[in-house]
């Protein structure tokens, strides 16, 4: 009977401290990558938030699933996330749904020190009504020293040279950047290539080209997986994000470089769901107003080499917090960086992402 | 019996081929890191030969300076080919190459066995133990490979080179304190201590009433009943998973809004109650099973004294279908501990549990924090498991029961 008495007295503690805590503070839930990612977003941002306002954050890390799981939530009328860290994609995506809230850059977000409106101040990087940018960052290949002989590799098309580089790479599991750099590689011109992926022949030439390398291409669907693949020395090169490869190179001291050309740039940033209450709202505009001012958005990258989309915060970026490096160098907007760059092109993936995705899986699976 | 067969020294026609055979299956393990298995079984099975045959024509050395010498000698090789780690494998090799070539070469194999067995039967009783070793390391080494790796120095997945040579700096605790010290970890970690055990009480509770209520003969539609309770362990977790993100939303703004209660308090109430329905079947299971041996005639005997039903429940039958109880509790606190599908639908983040937690780490990570982890639960479990198993012998001794 003694242990029956105790775990009612557990069960009746659990339950009073839990009704206690009610509405005890504030709190808002923030979802994101995880990873060096999330981190780099407390230090700059939440942590500082947090201190100022008193506000808890709770950091959500589900943004992978970000799209299905905000239509799951809007039909089920139970919003639990307050700000969503997602690509310009799925941004554009959400906005069109209805699911994410428009934005008044101008009267919503912080002017530059300068007094440049936060409209000019991201200037193009503004692909959405609904899309606030936070960072660029790129789709990026990194190679293994000790297995690329004494040529290493200097541009994009290694990948597709088994000839000179033999041995396995890693790709991502998905027709973005894939079909981009396979075109690149059959000599197709830079701006020709999204207008040819829209047709049925691009495309085809896309996974023809694909094609050759087939044999010799470990999938990776997960940012962490090429970084992994390449500390084995399973790939003789991966294509990843370049955060996870400054993260493989500077912090974990691999014996891997890194390839900046034919990088193709994307966006990262924050969308606020439609339908929270005014409160919550209020709190979340509060806190994004906060996250991406000039000098929030160049503290973010002492911590992953991922470049502010602010140009004034650019002459902000300054050394890693950790590590003590220039982190100017490493990012994806340096000059020196970025002399055969690849904007992504948002609008074309928004409108054919469905169609060539399942054209790719289904070469996948062939 | 001797007269059957007598154990002693094997032909060497025998011997050969056999020790040729273990070469080149230890070959098959070795060969890969030479570069191919080929090589490994070719040249196993041709240094066992060589090797054996040696052996048998040095008749003036006795077996026990050989089987010392071997180890030794191997180990002097193996050290110098690949440094420390390959003197520990010579040596291992060179001990079982020793006790393996004089227990066929002296007939040892067949010493334990009955005398009347054909040499095919005596194959086949090595081959079934061989045989269920090796679905033994099937089932085992993926847990025990683990351990050794959560002690990485570095942040990943692998083996290094120091690992293997067992240099120190190849080793670190950094990993277990990053679980000690991480407060994502902590949290997700403190809300699996406070899910489950939670869960597990309610649906041994629901779980034991509801399998008593169902041996009992006047219950109309028991297996349709049964079938609906069970239902939540037949259907696949992700559609289960979807009706409750629906029904438990609905619960979860009744409460929050209607009754007023705090949004994270009703969070963990939604976690709860859906693990406990997944936990439900297995404790209906396992109870209903033990009730088939329960003697009905004991309560019957109960009632008679005057002792009214709930007395009766508590004095007479919980003790008896304890064992029932406790290992369906044992299954509910497991799936509840275990389960990542469900809580990601209901759950926010900030029932975000240990499962959870190592999942979104093995996405966007791939940090052996989580063989850390790991490692932990596998030893509590063990714990776990040996305590409870411990409690139960000690009880049954004290009652004079013993089991089966």
């Amino acid at each position: 009977m003694k242990f029956t008495k105790t775990v009612l007295v557990t069960v009746a503690l659990s339950l009073s401290t839990g009704l206690a805590s009610a509405g005890a503070h504030e709190e808002m839930t923030i979802v994101s990558w995880g990873g060096a990612y999330s981190k780099s977003q407390l230090k700059a941002y939440h942590e500082p938030y947090t201190a100022m306002t008193g506000v808890t954050i709770i950091n959500d890390e589900s943004a992978g699933t970000a799209v299905a799981k905000l239509r799951a939530m809007k039909e089920a009328g139970n919003l639990t996330w307050d700000v969503v860290d997602v690509e310009a994609g799925p941004a554009m995506q959400l906005c069109d749904e209805g699911l994410a809230m428009e934005i008044d850059h101008d009267t919503m977000l912080a002017a530059a020190p300068d007094g440049t409106p936060a409209s000019e101040d991201f200037g193009s990087f503004i692909v959405s009504p609904c899309f606030i940018p936070q960072i660029v960052y790129s789709y990026t290949v990194g190679y293994r020293n000790d297995m690329v002989g004494s040529t290493p590799p200097t541009s994009i098309c290694a990948i597709f040279d088994t000839e000179t580089y033999p041995g396995k790479r890693s790709l991502k599991k998905g027709a973005l950047s894939n079909m981009e750099w396979a075109l690149l590689c059959d000599g197709v011109a830079k701006a020709d290539i999204y207008p040819m992926l829209e047709t049925a022949e691009g495309q085809d030439q896309a996974l023809a080209k694909l094609d050759t390398i087939k044999d010799d291409v470990i999938w990776w669907s997960a940012g962490a997986d090429t970084p992994q693949l390449l500390a084995d020395g399973e790939v003789v090169m991966g294509s990843t994000f370049n955060g996870r490869l400054f993260a493989l190179i500077e912090e974990q001291k691999q014996p891997v470089s890194m390839l900046w050309d034919g990088q193709i740039y994307d966006l990262d940033g924050w969308i606020i769901p439609t339908g929270l209450s005014p409160e919550r709202q209020a709190r979340a505009l509060d806190y994004v107003k906060f996250a991406t001012d000039t000098q929030r958005l160049a503290d973010q990258s002492k911590w992953i080499s991922y470049g502010p989309t602010r140009a004034s915060s650019a002459p902000l970026v300054d050394k890693h917090a950790e590590l003590g490096i220039a982190m100017a160098p490493h990012m994806p907007t340096d000059p020196a960086n970025s002399n055969n760059t690849f904007l992504m092109n948002y609008a074309f993936w928004a409108d054919y992402k469905d169609d060539v995705e399942s054209k790719f899986q289904a070469w996948l699976a062939k | 019996m001797n007269t059957l067969f007598q154990v002693s020294r094997r032909p060497l026609s025998f011997v050969l081929p056999v020790m040729g055979l273990m070469g080149a299956f230890i070959g098959l393990f070795i060969g890969p890191a030479f570069g191919s298995a080929l090589i490994g079984i070719i040249f196993g099975s041709l240094v066992a030969v060589i090797l054996a045959y040696g052996i048998s024509a040095t008749e003036y050395l006795r077996p026990k300076v050989v089987r010392l010498l071997l180890p030794v000698l191997l180990a002097a090789l193996g050290f110098l080919l690949l440094g420390l780690f390959g003197s520990f494998c010579g040596a291992l090799i060179g001990w079982f190459f020793g006790w393996f070539f004089y227990w066929i070469y002296e007939g040892g194999y067949r010493i334990k066995l009955h005398a009347y067995l054909t040499s095919n039967q005596v194959l086949w009783h090595y081959s079934f133990r061989v045989i269920c070793g090796l679905i033994f390391i099937f089932l085992i080494t993926p847990i025990l490979v683990v351990m050794p790796l959560s002690f990485n120095a570095q942040n990943f997945f692998t083996f290094t080179p120091e690992m293997l040579r067992f240099d120190p700096a190849g080793y670190s605790l950094k990993h277990y304190k990053d679980f000690f010290s991480n407060d994502e970890w902590q949290r997700s970690f403190w809300n699996s201590l406070i899910i489950a055990p939670i869960a597990t009480i309610i649906s041994v509770s629901l779980g034991t009433l509801a399998a008593i209520g169902l041996s009992q003969s006047h219950v109309p539609a028991k297996r349709a009943i049964m079938a609906i309770l069970i239902s939540p362990m037949i259907v696949p977790l992700i559609i289960s998973a979807t009706g409750m993100f629906f029904f438990y939303s609905t619960m979860g703004n009744f409460m929050e809004n209607t009754l007023g209660l705090d949004k994270n308090f009703v969070g963990y109430v939604k976690v709860v109650l859906a693990h406990a329905v997944l936990g439900i079947p297995f404790v209906i299971i396992t109870v209903t099973a033990t009730l088939v041996g329960f003697d009905t005639s004991l309560t019957r005997a109960a009632a008679n004294m005057g002792a009214n039903p709930i007395t009766t429940f508590f004095r007479v039958q919980m003790p008896l279908i304890f064992p029932g109880v406790v290992s369906g509790g044992l299954f509910a606190f497991i799936t509840s501990f275990d389960e990542v599908v469900v809580v990601m639908f209901i759950g926010s983040a900030s029932q975000k549990t240990l499962p959870w937690q190592m999942f979104i780490g093995l996405r966007e990570q791939i940090s052996p924090t989580i063989l850390a982890v790991a490692t932990i639960l596998v030893c509590i479990s063990v714990a776990l498991l040996m305590t409870l198993e411990m409690l139960r012998r000690r009880s049954e001794r004290l009652r004079g029961i013993t089991p089966g």
